[in-house]
């Protein structure tokens, strides 16, 4: 299922990153993301990446969807991990709860067998995680009071400022 | 999708910029890249061919200022406007918050612009989501062009509904800023409605 909006509360983002900041302990990564399918960052921890987030994370979540209509070429459902392969630098995907994506970038300081040994383990955590997250979206909107109308005058304003000739 | 993240006081909008091939999708978004100021924008990623076609997609991050605690951001994206790629277009549709169709206003793509709205209603129709239920602008591009149509007979074929459109000649930046206003206004609107 496709979500069509959500929100981060600041409780679950402390469950999801203490997670992730567990396996880039544990397999001595340099950074781990966490990326949505539509290719929205959700948390990232470790070395803070000298390029693009944004851009890093829209590129990531196309090559993951793009695996995955590969996939179904081929007769899968999908890739449920992927692994590019650096001379110094490498990446391992895996995917987590149908539309979140795991991303591990890590160099020789690690192996690739100690980066999927720790990402299955955590695959598991936020599989437990994330649908609880989902489901309390279903019940939970009392916060988004705070965006007012006051608050969209605001935002309108910006827009009228970064979009003048 | 708009994602909003109490933690780290962010919201991510994404716009997306359909239309037939050749209509003009990337040079709206390379405008807006070459005229925003610098510390408002990320990087511009372009998936294109060796002879500037858009493969896979064209993808700009803004950001607006903070308002009330809360950092706005906005993706935008272009599809590929070829026919045979529409696995990809179906890719990028995927969490879309608002639309802006790019239609090209010269006679000779009358049909092409046709199909592509068709294919976009479609490719909408496999996320659930229908046109009249998303923020959605109708650009009328290359109107300097000297075969164009009457604004007033695209509208009666590409736009029956009377969605918000204007007319753009987007290679000189005629209404690029005030589409993209347009869609991003309804975009937040609609995020607080919610």
């Amino acid at each position: 299922m496709v979500k069509t909006d959500w929100t981060i509360y600041e409780e679950d983002y402390w469950a999801i990153n203490s997670e992730i900041k567990e396996l880039l302990n544990n397999s001595n990564s340099q950074s781990v993301l966490l990326i949505d399918k539509t290719g929205q960052m959700i948390a990232s921890v470790g070395v803070e990446p000298d390029f693009d987030l944004m851009s890093f994370a829209s590129l990531c979540a196309a090559d993951f969807e793009a695996n995955a209509q590969l996939a179904k070429l081929i007769g899968e459902k999908d890739f449920s991990t992927l692994y590019h392969q650096g001379s110094d630098e490498s990446m391992y995907l895996a995917k987590v709860a149908s539309h979140i994506i795991l991303v591990v970038l890590f160099n020789k300081r690690t192996t690739l067998g100690l980066v999927r040994l720790r990402v299955k383990k955590t695959v598991e955590g936020l599989n437990t995680i994330l649908p609880r997250l989902f489901d309390k979206l279903q019940y939970e909107n009392e916060e988004l009071k705070e965006f007012d109308e006051e608050f969209t005058d605001e935002l309108n304003k910006e827009i009228d400022a970064l979009f003048s000739d | 999708m708009s994602l909003i993240n109490y933690s780290s006081r962010e919201i991510n909008c994404k716009i997306v910029y359909y239309g037939p091939g050749l209509c003009g999708k990337t040079t709206n978004i390379q405008w807006v890249y070459n005229k925003v100021a610098p510390e408002t924008k990320g990087k511009l990623i372009t998936l294109a061919t060796e002879m500037d076609r858009t493969l896979f997609f064209d993808f700009l991050p803004l950001e607006l200022g903070t308002v009330k605690g809360f950092k706005t951001r906005f993706h935008l994206y272009t599809v590929p406007g070829q026919v045979y790629y529409d696995a990809s277009r179906k890719l990028i549709l995927r969490g879309v918050d608002g639309i802006v169709f790019v239609a090209d206003s010269q006679a000779s793509r009358y049909d092409a612009n046709i199909e592509s709205l068709y294919n976009l209603h479609e490719n909408l129709d496999e996320y659930k989501l229908k046109i009249e239920e998303l923020p959605y602008v109708i650009q009328y591009n290359k109107r300097d062009m000297p075969d164009v149509i009457e604004v007033t007979d695209l509208q009666q074929e590409l736009n029956p509904e009377g969605c918000p459109s204007l007319e753009a000649v987007a290679i000189k930046g005629v209404g690029v800023f005030d589409t993209l206003k347009l869609v991003a206004k309804g975009v937040l609107q609609k995020l607080t409605q919610n």
